[in-house]
């Protein structure tokens, strides 16, 4: 969520001194930005203070419409949906960020290895992603949930191995139009390794599209979590999560829509949020794509 | 062309052999013995180490391995543990769910996003353009099954108009049975609805940029002429690549749409199959999505090549 | 009882969530087919290979029939046998088949089907998934094509209630072993067609020797979620379910004049069951102290919103037998429980596992369990489970704590059994049983249950909760689905649509 405050600085050749400038002029990025730093904010609030404490269940209380105590009602336990929230976005987020933390862990130095050394190493991994890339992610989270039990943990695994071709893919892409560049040539010519002119040259140049591709990644993340989750194959009680708080509200969507409403509002709010800030960000780095999906 | 085809080919069978060997390790991790499974909690050591050994249980993995991939090729995937049937004759009944549901969801996508983007890419800039892009962002937002809880409440619920769930089965009717689809397909669209709009969008205003379009405009056709005519057939590529990329989505994002809905689909088997460890459905339906996958992808690099002559020489 | 608690425990997991009859959409005529929810979809639908309830709710009564049957209010009544003589000593049973009895490829029925359905149950290599109901056998006897004569080992009080069980149903010798995808018996209906995963067709059948059926057809359509049994209902695409899985929407079904709630009893007593063997909880002071901390009427409410009668011990409350001073033998007190749980050597707390199968009554009950639990210290780490994994992992005693629905009728005998999933080992509840099993007088028998009741009360062998309320609901104009839930079946027999 603070990803414009650890931009590294971006290497001249490719000119990008202005994008982050023209990302933060931009409107969509503001607001997107806006939306992500608020449940951003409420999920460290949340680690100290929320208004209830959602694991202790009063039952007298349960399925209370919103009111002035309870801001979004409470659930059929009695619980404060407002603080389920907020609990439930630390979730949400930790999931999607370690998710997308192992994409970019495992499938950078994948893509970068296989552009710089090409030939058989380069069709092995690309075929193997290929491979990986042909599973489902919701088909492969449930397998890998159904051999290590359901859990936040394995969800984690499940949705991390799914963005790891994603990136192996981006950057073996953007790495071998790199490696046909003059000045990456000109390395070459001065005899520095493969290995050194990735860590160099390469990866500090495709360093905006990662954290792009890392920002619209994040947001699928989240809502594969909730989909995990409302088959009861994320996180599990007490820790609240938002898809499994919309399959109990599924029963109750009668007697209780707030149930239903807010856990799916703060869903949509979320995703929206690192949407706009991710086609934000691509607009200001690639004005060609503006507009693209 | 042709060497481009063997190529590609070769590859798409690699890819699938390989897939094989995922699945099939990765469903020997699964714990539990399937013919304790099979046989109930009551029965002997004896009778589950006999069926062990007539399920071949007991053979190397890389016998059985081998044997469930001879079965593949003649078309025998084995048979249920759950239900006495053959998995072939199970995936066989729910892809008559599934598939028309894939396909009316691909529709009902195409038809809402083509005009909406085509608008859109007309009037870039406008406000109308504006509102609609931001439209698509919220779509893309909104997880499909919270949307079909909504559904679910507002049509079957208060207004009673279509089923909450289920599926009463082809052969009781056309109509009752595409009606029991509507709401799951709608949910289904709707995301991807909002995505191919974009995708339109930008398709079509980049081929508006380009020479020839300025030549039509230039030999007097109006600019609606020039949408039609010329534009959309050629926005048309990344469109159509989109779609393929989309109905193996969709084939896949059945599993959670199934299971709101009640859809004894594949995804609704595949799932069961998985929490209740019935291995060979699992291993049968999990290899037809994922061969789905790849032919598509297959089918979409072809037609690509077709399309654009330059990009048969290199390897994607 | 003892030796049907695998029964007990699949038919406490098919019989409580589902079940469900329902009518479809409107007609012009007196509608002649019913829809029917039913939660749990049979793996086969073949009565005498599977413990499983839902095939019985399925087939029993309707497809296949037994020499007796169980009706509504638990009593056995005559089916395929028109009368039976006893001899003096109790070990003779001599039964008069009824004639022009034909099963449903066409074949007829008679005295060498019984012998064949007896023998294959009782055989050594029997697949039978209650063996135990034909143990008293000793010989089954053709004495003429209408009669047959079955010779005991000892004399059994409730044989003929055993003979009225689904797994002791007729069948022919040339279809039994296909009877699990396509079940011919001599019932009423036959089978009619089976969409796995979705719905299960049974169709009158014409031939049938006693009184014919109302309905020309009825199907079984399997919604396992409690929000689509409601919505199915509110849709009208199902008329009724015998047993409704969402206590949620009661209040709102109830209000609605289209549908009939019916509440009746059942013999599910939900229990957070304990693994007695396993320390701690082999320290009968954290097992006080559990039972101390338990809110019976919080979980009702949050996990059944009202639904169901506290129970402080085994037993159903409807039974005239049932001692309900046991609800106060450990009354809620949070301090009492820290001190017992202190003086056990927890008085910094204690980690334990909760695993769930998957009922409303556990997986809702279970959280707030963990909650109640954690106010004196326990912390509970709640595992969902599948029923295949509950009955490989708790039901075999490897399990710290675990909560289910005993819906056996008088399964108290259980606790007798040191073998049990809970491991309950006690010699002076083993002498009670089996006092009690020696026993025949009425009034001594009734004061040996309340003595066991008592001793497992005060044992806090497990946290007793709350009996199951069996809710039924269905469209209003449904008349002659059953109200209690003696057996664990959908005896459609009866049922006929007014107007």
């Amino acid at each position: 969520m603070n990803m414009p405050a650890t931009n590294p600085a971006v290497e001249p050749p490719i000119s990008e001194k202005s994008g982050w400038d023209r990302a933060i002029a931009s409107r969509s990025f503001l607001f997107g930005a806006a939306i992500t730093f608020l449940v951003a904010a409420m999920a460290l609030i949340s680690f100290f203070w929320t208004p209830f404490d959602v694991t202790n269940l009063v039952i007298a209380n349960r399925l209370k419409s919103p009111s002035v105590q309870f801001l979004f009602g409470t659930d059929h336990f009695g619980r404060d949906i407002f603080s389920m929230i907020m609990i439930g976005a630390r979730n949400s987020i930790a999931v999607a960020l370690v998710a997308v933390g192992i994409g970019m862990a495992i499938g950078v130095p994948l893509g970068a290895w296989a552009a710089a050394k090409r030939g058989w190493v380069d069709e092995i991994l690309m075929r193997t992603n290929d491979v990986v890339f042909a599973f489902p992610s919701v088909l492969s989270a449930v397998m890998i949930t159904a051999i290590f039990g359901p859990g936040a943990i394995n969800a984690i695994i499940a949705i991390g191995i799914f963005n790891i071709p994603v990136f192996a893919r981006l950057t073996r892409g953007s790495a071998l139009s790199l490696w046909s560049r003059d000045y990456i040539l000109a390395a070459r010519v001065s005899g520095k390794g493969a290995t050194r002119i990735t860590v160099e040259h390469i990866l500090p140049n495709i360093l905006n599209l990662l954290i792009v591709q890392g920002t619209i990644q994040f947001s699928l993340g989240i809502l594969a979590e909730a989909g995990l989750s409302y088959l009861g194959l994320g996180a599990q009680p007490p820790m609240p999560s938002w898809g499994r708080m919309l399959s109990e509200a599924q029963t109750m969507i009668a007697l209780a829509p707030h149930m239903a409403i807010f856990p799916g509002v703060a869903i949509i709010l979320t995703v929206l949020g690192l949407n706009l800030m991710g086609d934000g960000l691509r607009d200001a780095f690639d004005p060609k794509l503006r507009g693209e999906n | 062309m042709s060497w481009f085809l063997t190529r590609r080919l070769v590859s798409l069978l690699v890819t699938l052999l390989f897939a094989t060997v995922v699945i099939f390790a990765v469903l020997e991790i699964i714990p539990g013995d399937p013919a304790r499974l099979m046989l109930g909690i009551n029965a002997t050591e004896e009778a589950v180490a006999a069926l062990r050994e007539q399920m071949g249980l007991n053979a190397p993995l890389v016998t059985r391995y081998l044997s469930w991939l001879s079965g593949l090729v003649t078309g025998d995937l084995g048979t249920s543990l759950t239900y006495s049937s053959k998995v072939s004759e199970l995936i066989g009944e729910r892809i008559w769910i599934s598939l028309p549901l894939a396909l009316l969801a691909l529709f009902l996508s195409t038809i809402i996003a083509i005009p909406v983007g085509l608008f859109a890419a007309a009037r870039r800039g406008k406000a109308s353009d504006t509102g609609i892009m931001a439209a698509t962002q919220f779509g893309i937002a909104v997880p499909n099954f919270w949307f079909a809880l909504l559904l679910v409440y507002i049509f079957a619920v208060v207004l009673r108009w279509v089923p909450s769930g289920g599926f009463p089965g082809w052969e009781n009717g056309f109509w009752p049975a595409l009606l029991s689809l509507a709401m799951p397909a709608v949910s289904l669209a709707l995301p991807q609805a909002a995505i191919l709009s974009r995708v339109a969008r930008s398709a079509l205003i980049e081929v508006l940029g380009e020479d020839f379009i300025r030549t039509a405009r230039a030999k007097g056709l109006t600019k609606n002429q020039t949408l039609w005519n010329h534009a959309l057939r050629n926005a048309m590529i990344p469109v159509v690549t989109i779609m393929g990329l989309q109905f193996a989505f969709l084939l896949a994002g059945t599993i959670i749409i199934e299971n709101v809905f009640y859809l004894p689909g594949l995804g609704r088997l595949v799932f069961q199959a998985i929490t209740q460890h019935d291995l060979p459905v699992v291993q049968g339906t999990v290899l037809l999505l994922v061969a789905t996958v790849v032919v598509i992808n297959f089918l979409v690099d072809v037609l690509y090549a077709w399309i654009d002559p330059r990009l048969r020489s290199s390897t994607r | 009882m003892t030796m049907s608690m695998k029964r007990s425990v699949l038919a406490g997991a098919a019989a409580i969530f589902l079940s469900a009859t329902a009518l479809t959409t409107p007609a012009f005529a007196a509608k002649d087919t019913l829809v029917m929810g039913v939660a749990l979809e049979p793996p086969h639908l073949d009565p005498t290979a599977g413990a499983a309830a839902a095939i019985d709710e399925v087939v029993y009564a309707n497809v296949f029939e037994g020499l007796t049957r169980i009706n509504e209010n638990g009593e056995v009544i005559p089916a395929l046998a028109e009368s039976w003589e006893i001899s003096e000593d109790g070990k003779t049973y001599t039964f008069k088949l009824h004639a022009g009895v034909k099963f449903h490829d066409g074949s007829d029925f008679n005295a060498e089907d019984v012998k064949f359905s007896l023998d294959r149950a009782r055989a050594a290599d029997s697949t039978n998934a209650q063996k135990g109901l034909f143990a008293a056998i000793e010989n089954v006897e053709v004495v003429d094509p209408a009669t047959v004569k079955v010779t005991l080992a000892n004399p059994a009080g409730n044989f003929l209630f055993n003979l009225g069980w689904g797994d002791a149903v007729i069948v022919a010798s040339e279809t039994a072993e296909a009877n699990k995808e396509n079940p011919v018996g001599t019932g009423p209906f036959k089978f009619g067609k089976w969409t796995k995963g979705a719905s299960i067709e049974i169709v009158r059948n014409d031939g049938y020797w006693g009184k014919p059926v109302a309905l020309a057809s009825a199907t079984f359509r399997i919604i396992p979620d409690a929000a689509a049994a409601t919505n199915s209902l509110l849709a009208g695409d199902v008329d009724a379910f015998a047993n409704f899985p969402a206590p949620e929407a009661l209040p709102q079904l109830a209000a609605d004049s289209r549908f009939a709630v019916v509440q009746g009893s059942t013999e599910g007593e939900t229990i957070l069951s304990i693994n007695n063997s396993k320390p701690p909880f082999n320290d009968i002071r954290v097992r006080q102290a559990i039972a101390h901390t338990l809110d019976r009427q919080a979980i009702i409410d949050g996990a059944m919103f009202g639904q169901g009668t506290p129970i402080g011990t085994h037993f159903a409350p409807h039974h005239p037998a049932y001692n309900a001073d046991l609800i106060n033998t450990y009354p809620r007190d949070i301090e009492k429980a820290k001190a017992l749980l202190s003086e056990a050597g927890f008085a910094e707390g204690m980690k334990a596992t909760l695993q769930l199968p998957p009922p409303t009554y556990a997986r809702r009950g279970g959280e707030i369990i963990a909650s109640q639990l954690r106010e004196v210290g326990i912390e509970l780490e709640i595992i969902p489970v599948e029923w295949k994994q509950w009955l490989e992992g708790p039901f075999k005693g490897d399990f710290d704590l675990t909560i289910v629905s005993h819906t056996e009728p008088m399964d108290i005998g259980i606790y007798a059994n040191k073998d049990y999933y809970f491991k309950y080992d006690s010699k002076p509840m083993q002498d009670v049983m089996a006092k009690l099993n020696e026993t025949s007088e009425t009034e001594a028998r009734y004061a040996l249950m309340k003595e066991a009741q008592s001793i497992i009360s005060i044992d806090a062998v497990n946290g007793y909760l709350f009996e199951l309320a069996k809710t039924g609901v269905w469209n209003a104009k449904i008349n002659g689905l059953w109200k209690n839930s003696p057996v664990q079946a959908n005896d459609l027999t009866g049922v006929s649509w007014s107007e």
